[in-house]
């Protein structure tokens, strides 16, 4: 098995307008695809939702005292808005699975093989 | 070397590089060293063929191959690499070779997740087992560029366990599909290779035995003996695309009786088995199709163009492309008594999409000159020019224009 991180990016605009309801949907969309992943053989080592995007302070460290800015390193329309870590058995198993996440767009990052201690 | 030795080493480097690759592969479960022991196994048969070539070449450049690999491997064991190649193969024994790695190690190569490019590349490296220098002069780009993107593709196949298999029936035709456009694009490179005069890479004759092995090893799918049909019915035009001074020869002109019959035949013959098969047809056997509706027109003139637009209209629909609508729309301008304006439109209309596109202009151009609008032609013509980097084309496309004053 490998470890995949998958990243999750939407537009922000949700966090305006969600009601009770929506947050309630959106939560059954992650039951069902936590499903999807024990169904394929995978299983899901971690994750968590995250506060939207202007509530993030970046810590830019370089000569002298590091440089905190308010908002997140990369300004964009899509926001990262989640994350999962995923044990799959391959990247075939991960891109399928990444395909059922509800998100606009996941990105799936290998995690970096360490040498056994 | 004895002639013998040295036809039979080319031979089988052009048609079993792949084959050894792939079985290596699957025993060291590292492409680099895979592609290493490979090349080790076809330097020893250049030292040992010269006193007889043996009976099965591939077979025993394999067996060479992955006895180097054995030793490398016992040498190394300190080395345990961090990221082995996923084979995955519950039914065999996994260190021996299966009849499906070749098809594996392409498919590897064109997994979705690695760039078109970086499918292209790694192909002609690991399948068609050209180096760096190579690959560069056929794809017409800078050989830093070209070890770079190899060096990064190998490295995210390990990485993000891209697996060495062949995928599930209902996801095969997609990564199928891939791999067939990324050995289509290697036979088109050949052409363009030896346009601009470079060192014969034999990369026609790669293609082919590709896409014969696809078929050999998917004697179902009708889509792998599209394409061998189409590679072969243009290969039997071969030597009649340049005349004896390298100049372009455009398939209106070319010396019909010079056609290769025994390419064309077993071309026909896969085009009309894949024809068949698809349901509805697949867009290799449509382009075979049409490469064989050309094969048996005893003229261009003569050619049964409606019939050609039609089975263009199928390629549109089963791959809404802006390139095959461009060649419906150069088909259509060949039909008699076709209004050519209204053709034009057609071509002026894609123009969005085909914006660095050189076949487009081309096109125009040869349509406003039989329209009678001269400066217009020009014009399309040096616009053309603009985009096309081949010197026989260049020159071809020069030619034309000069044509017009």
């Amino acid at each position: 098995m490998a470890q995949y991180v998958f990243l999750m990016y939407d537009s922000e605009d949700w966090y305006d307008t969600a009601g009770d309801q929506d947050v309630a949907d959106e939560f059954r969309l992650h039951e069902a695809f936590m499903e999807a992943v024990r169904e394929a053989g995978a299983e899901v080592v971690g994750g968590e939702a995250l506060e939207r995007s202007s509530t993030a302070s970046t810590v830019r460290r370089g000569e002298g005292a590091p440089l905190v800015t308010d908002g997140p390193f990369a300004d964009t329309k899509e926001a990262l808005g989640g994350f999962y870590v995923i044990d799959a058995p391959d990247l075939d198993v991960a891109l399928r699975l990444a395909a059922v996440c509800p998100a606009g767009t996941v990105e799936v990052r290998p995690v970096m093989a360490m040498p056994d201690a | 070397m004895s002639v013998a030795a040295g036809e039979a080493l080319t031979r089988a480097y052009r048609e079993c590089w792949v084959v050894v690759v792939a079985a290596t592969a699957r025993l060291t479960r590292d492409l680099d060293l895979a592609e290493d022991c490979t090349q080790e196994a076809f330097e020893r048969a250049l030292r040992v063929w010269p006193e007889g070539v043996p009976d099965n070449p591939a077979g025993w450049l394999t067996t060479t191959a992955r006895r180097v690999a054995l030793d490398r491997l016992r040498r190394e064991q300190t080395l345990r690499r961090k990221l082995p190649l996923l084979v995955e193969d519950p039914a065999a024994d996994e260190a021996e070779p299966a009849p499906t790695d070749p098809l594996r190690l392409v498919l590897t190569c064109c997994h979705p997740a690695l760039a078109r490019e970086s499918q292209v590349a790694l192909t002609l490296r690991l399948v068609c087992g050209l180096d760096t220098a190579a690959i560069a002069a056929v794809l017409l780009t800078g050989e830093a560029g070209v070890a770079r993107r190899i060096t990064r593709a190998k490295r995210k196949i390990a990485a993000a366990r891209i697996p060495f298999r062949v995928p599930a029936d209902d996801e095969l035709a997609p990564r199928l599909d891939a791999a067939l456009t990324v050995v289509h694009l290697v036979y088109t490179a050949g052409h363009v290779g030896s346009g601009t005069e470079l060192a014969d890479t034999g990369l026609t004759t790669r293609a082919i035995a590709l896409s014969r092995m696809l078929v050999r090893v998917l004697p179902a799918e009708p889509e792998p003996r599209g394409l061998l049909g189409l590679l072969l019915l243009t290969e039997a035009r071969g030597g009649t695309r340049t005349d004896p001074d390298g100049e372009l020869v455009l398939l209106a002109d070319q010396d019909r009786s010079a056609w290769d019959p025994r390419r064309t035949r077993e071309g026909l013959a896969h085009a009309t088995a894949a024809l068949r098969a698809g349901t509805p047809p697949g867009r290799f056997a449509l382009q075979a199709a049409l490469a064989g509706l050309h094969a048996v027109a005893p003229s261009w003139e003569r050619t049964d163009w409606s019939q050609v637009v039609v089975t263009y209209d199928a390629l549109v629909r089963v791959w809404p492309s802006a390139v095959a609508a461009l060649n419906r729309a150069a088909a259509r301008s060949q039909v008699p008594g076709v209004d050519l304006r209204e053709v034009l439109g057609e071509m002026d209309a894609l123009t969005p999409d085909l914006v660095r596109y050189p076949y487009l202009p081309a096109a125009r151009a040869s349509v406003l000159a039989r329209l009678g609008r001269r400066e217009e032609a020009a014009a399309a013509y040096d616009e053309a020019l603009a985009l096309t980097v081949n010197p026989v084309e260049r020159r071809f496309l020069a030619g034309r224009r000069a044509e017009l004053s």
